[in-house]
């Protein structure tokens, strides 16, 4: 597993209360794990912080499962 | 003919503990929820003692094996618990207990758009909005939490209530500083007296020990400063040593409830809300007014309202911060009362529990509300020395029991805000 994932992982399960075994690639954040609109917000800036980069709305709003965050952390990380 | 509206729930988180019951018999007892601060680090504080609600995890006098202790993770999931400022944890807490103490869990669509809740605040999310106010200046505007305005907002207590009950009607809240829980509880009567619900889950919550909170009550010279090494003898109404408030911290919410609508499914009824009166003093914005005028009227339109007479008020539930405004009020009480004064009881439930701000006048109507259950006057501790000459029995120190069909609760609020509150027997 990816330490990106690792640390994405630890995000989700600590700020949405997840069940870590349902913290998985493909899990959305709202269908699986029963996030909000203003918890993914919340999630995001916590990414942001952790991998101290930045995630403009536009690309935020198509942050929708974990491995998409993931994803998106790791080209943005390359660039 | 007019609705009546009675009490058939009550939940209390006070300093004297979780649970309207510990809470009950703690301040029978004469016990003190008064210690030193244990919420931050109070050097350089003038005022270094509060009432803390004691918790599980030590503060407050509480811990794990100490019955009444607090567990804040016993009401809400760690996700949910970062999404709201600790006054409105407090009022759902409270607000849990009183809809279960009422058995009241309404599922129909027509129960739920019934029932109503009015819960307030006198100051709401302080810590909040101190922190974030400290994080926007070090991390700047984009590091702020999408949760930081729906957690400090006041009416966010009976909007969290009404969530998580399904609760549809009325969705209200109170801002009247320290008179916030008595207006909730006689504005959310007047509903039910009106139709526009059958039940409202009303009180106060508050969670001012936070440092702008006893730094800014400081600087108004409010709060007890010479008592810093003794906490439990900080809060004391009536006497000559006394020189400030406690602050405390809670929630008090009850179930009011229209009485045919309590009879019809046999709910248990503790009184009915008989009088509630509201004034104000147009005097100054933290004294009251010197000749408690103020106060007066409120008492007195109370009684009007009520429909009975002074000598029929058997216990008043007094204001009685511990500041010099306690000789006020009770002169206002006495000329309320008039020939009722020479065998009248009044007691400040404040020396036991300090000042719960928004939330005083709610715990303070619950008590008032078990005291004519108890059949008890609750005592007002620490009043070793009035200073006060009175032929009222102010119950120093030791509760007493006593015939209560009938009771006042006084609640005065910074800007000159006054509420009272009359509570009756049901037989």
């Amino acid at each position: 597993m990816s330490e990106v994932l690792e640390r994405v992982r630890k995000i989700v399960i600590d700020h949405l209360d997840a069940d870590p075994d349902k913290v998985t690639d493909k899990a959305s954040f709202i269908d699986d794990l029963e996030a909000d609109s203003l918890d993914i917000v919340e999630l995001v800036m916590a990414f942001e912080e952790e991998f101290d980069i930045e995630i403009p709305d536009d690309s935020a709003e198509h942050i929708l499962t974990v491995g998409d965050a993931v994803n998106y952390i790791q080209e943005k990380l390359s660039a | 003919m007019a609705r009546r509206v009675v009490i058939t729930g009550v939940g209390l988180l006070t300093p004297l503990g979780h649970g309207t019951e510990i809470s009950w018999k703690r301040l029978l007892e004469g016990k003190s929820g008064a210690g030193p601060i244990t919420a931050f680090d109070t050097t350089d504080y003038a005022c270094t003692v509060a009432c803390e609600i004691p918790t599980v995890d030590g503060r407050g006098g509480g811990g794990p094996d100490i019955e009444g202790s607090f567990d804040a993770s016993k009401v809400l999931s760690n996700k949910e618990r970062r999404k709201v400022d600790d006054f409105i944890l407090y009022a759902i807490a409270a607000a849990d207990e009183a809809l279960s103490d009422a058995n009241w869990h309404p599922e129909s669509e027509e129960d739920q758009v019934r029932t109503g809740v009015m819960i307030g605040s006198g100051i709401g999310g302080l810590g909040v909005i101190a922190a974030t106010a400290l994080e926007l200046k070090e991390k700047g505007p984009k590091r702020i939490s999408p949760f930081f305005i729906p957690s400090s907002l006041i009416n966010l207590a009976s909007g969290q209530v009404s969530i998580r009950h399904g609760l549809k009607g009325p969705n209200h809240s109170v801002v009247t500083a320290c008179a916030t829980g008595a207006h909730a509880i006689g504005d959310a009567a007047r509903l039910i007296k009106y139709g526009d619900a059958d039940v409202m889950v009303a009180g106060g919550a508050e969670s001012a020990i936070v440092p702008v909170g006893i730094a800014g009550f400081i600087a108004c010279r409010a709060l007890c400063t010479a008592f810093n090494d003794a906490p439990e003898k900080a809060s004391r109404p009536y006497d000559k040593d006394r020189d400030g408030f406690v602050m405390g911290e809670g929630a008090g919410i009850l179930v009011l409830e229209e009485y045919e609508h309590a009879k019809a499914r046999g709910a248990k009824i503790y009184a009915e809300v008989l009088g509630y009166g509201l004034s104000g003093d147009a005097y100054h914005i933290t004294a009251p007014s010197e000749d408690g005028d103020g106060g007066f009227r409120a008492m007195s339109l109370a009684l009007k309202d009520a429909g009975i007479s002074a000598t029929e008020i058997d216990y008043v539930n007094s204001h009685g911060t511990s500041t010099m405004a306690d000789g006020i009020e009770l002169k206002a009480i006495e000329k309320f009362l008039g020939e009722r004064a020479a065998t009248g009881t009044v007691s400040s439930t404040k020396s036991a529990i300090g000042h719960l701000l928004g939330a005083a006048g709610a715990v303070e109507a619950a008590f008032c509300a078990l005291a004519i259950r108890d059949q008890i006057a609750p005592p007002t501790i620490n009043l070793d020395n009035p200073d006060v000459e009175t032929p009222i029995d102010l119950v120093p120190n030791k509760a007493k029991p006593m015939k209560i069909d009938k009771v006042m609760s006084n609640s005065f609020g910074f800007g000159g805000t006054n509420a009272a509150l009359i509570l009756g027997k049901v037989d």
